[in-house]
């Protein structure tokens, strides 16, 4: 992980009394869910790739793709989008590291291609993953799966997929732990913290 | 992230390491159908060359148009210059048409600093007469890299035409602060002066030193070119007595571990300090090196140019 600042979940949750919102059981429940949706609605999965937007995207997008394979006996191709060359606020914020993009074996021209983003919120990064998209190739048609829908949205744009929606207000924190990362699966929801992570905030 | 980029001297490893970690990532567009990304859209980059160069404007020209800026080459040559006009009214001439970075190279040391203090916009050096070039010198990291994993304890060895370049300079700079070992091997005319205080250790002997007799075994040479047009001062008998010296014929190619690459900014003088039997081979990393000056001129200009600045703001706002 060049680049990526440490994350320590616990510590960042805990001085703003959060509030547990899904424990490890109810992550793994929820990728189930979207897993089965996922099958349901494209049905089967032939000419599906997942995309997972970093950091947290990238390993949940793994996880529904070996869902997929164990419900559905399809493996479907993998990839990682990273966005931060197309941000709308590069020029508000100091410089940000850039992360991985991997496109997936078969490339995306003529694929169903689905977003994999931990919490959508404002729409903006979404917005900058379809740009970036657009650079790599021509889905066939473009899907949004996300964990956590927290609301506030600044851009016409919805998931397909939603493993939880979580009426925040717009101050509130939504920190989103997976294994691969941060050691354990959970989300908790904290008030805005005094200063800490004040520049790594979400704008998903 | 710095303001210009002037000197290897400026960056920490911790500052090259995010460079060559965005460099990664930006070269994979070489792999791509659009080679466009939109980091630096609205941004305007002009070359201003005031000594010729082929590699390193075209390296910078493409760099800045795959990342969205506009890019202006402004070859200084034949232009106000050689109508008298002053280093310092040039330079702001160009910065006053809203610019937001020049890419500058000149022919004297120091040139490049100079205008760094008279305009507004983010100037990067792009090679200043004996100096610095701080871009190869990060290129060169970059392909080492990707050669030889983590830098810190390797050995580097460069040889060649020291005192007339500025890529040695600031490799020994950027080495250094990953950790890296360097000597130096050239014939004594060709030591440039100082060089006792440079960090580094200082050799004659290419053989001894390649055999790993003179500061122990070696990770990766680098080749510098003998510029023929400055050798009228007698630096060396004949180019023969050079290459026989100091070049790298296939018999020094021998004394190499086997994982050793071997480097050469270019454009390479073939028989004179490098044999073709060694730039041919599949330690060459000539080709690589070019490959990786887009991706690391991509990432100098991204880090430059992208993140937040005020005085930006305020430009826009006026030109609205």
């Amino acid at each position: 992980m060049p680049g990526q600042p440490a994350p320590a979940p616990l510590s960042r949750a805990a001085g703003n009394a959060a509030k547990t919102v899904l424990q490890p059981d109810d992550v793994a429940r929820v990728l189930d869910r979207i897993a089965h949706q996922i099958l349901e609605k494209t049905r089967g999965g032939s000419d599906l790739v997942l995309l997972g937007i970093p950091t947290r995207g990238e390993p949940l997008a793994r996880r529904l793709a070996d869902r997929i394979a164990t419900f559905g006996g399809v493996r479907v191709a993998v990839g990682t989008l990273d966005i931060t060359l197309y941000r709308d606020d590069l020029r508000s914020h100091a410089v940000r590291p850039l992360g991985r993009t991997v496109e997936p074996s078969g490339g995306v021209d003529g694929k169903l291609v689905i977003l994999v983003d931990d919490v959508l919120f404002s729409g903006r990064t979404v917005r900058a993953a379809l740009d970036a998209l657009t650079d790599l190739g021509r889905p066939r048609a473009v899907q949004l799966a996300v964990l956590i829908d927290r609301g506030h949205r600044e851009l016409p744009i919805r998931a397909d997929y939603v493993g939880k929606n979580l009426p925040t207000s717009a101050t509130e924190q939504v920190h989103v732990s997976v294994a691969e990362i941060d050691g354990a699966d959970g989300v908790s929801i904290a008030e805005e913290p005094a200063s800490a992570s004040a520049s790594e905030e979400p704008t998903a | 992230m710095t303001r210009h980029l002037l000197s290897a001297a400026d960056l920490s490893a911790a500052a090259i390491g995010q460079i060559l970690d965005s460099a990664e990532q930006m070269d994979a567009i070489q792999n791509r159908e659009v080679k466009k990304l939109p980091a630096l859209r609205g941004r305007t980059v002009v070359n201003l060359f005031f000594e010729d160069s082929t590699r390193t404007r075209s390296s910078f020209e493409i760099a800045g148009k795959w990342l969205s800026a506009d890019v202006i080459n402004v070859s200084a040559k034949g232009s106000s210059v050689s109508k008298g006009e002053s280093l310092r009214d040039t330079a702001l001439t160009v910065a006053a048409m809203g610019v937001d970075a020049l890419v500058v190279r000149h022919a004297s040391s120091g040139a490049v600093q100079r205008i760094a203090g008279w305009v507004d916009c983010h100037v990067i050096n792009a090679g200043d007469g004996t100096h610095e070039h701080p871009t190869q010198a990060l290129l060169d990291a970059f392909t080492l890299r990707r050669r030889l994993g983590d830098l810190a304890g390797r050995h580097v060895v460069i040889v060649g035409d020291l005192t007339h370049s500025r890529v040695a300079r600031s490799n020994v700079l950027l080495l250094r602060t990953l950790g890296a070992q360097v000597t130096l091997v050239a014939p004594v005319t060709l030591m440039p002066a100082g060089v006792a205080s440079w960090d580094c250790v200082t050799s004659w002997d290419l053989d001894a030193t390649l055999a790993g007799k003179v500061a122990g075994d070696v990770d990766a040479v680098m080749m510098l070119r003998v510029q023929r047009e400055r050798m009228a001062g007698g630096y060396f008998a004949t180019e023969r007595e050079y290459a026989a010296a100091y070049g790298l014929n296939p018999d020094r190619l021998e004394l190499l571990p086997e994982h050793a690459p071997v480097l050469h900014p270019g454009p390479m003088n073939r028989g004179l300090e490098i044999s073709s039997m060694a730039a041919d081979s599949p330690r060459s990393m000539v080709l690589d090196q070019v490959r990786a000056g887009v991706a690391v001129r991509m990432a100098v200009l991204y880090h430059v140019l992208a993140g937040a600045d005020e005085r930006v703001a305020l430009a826009a706002g006026v030109a609205e």
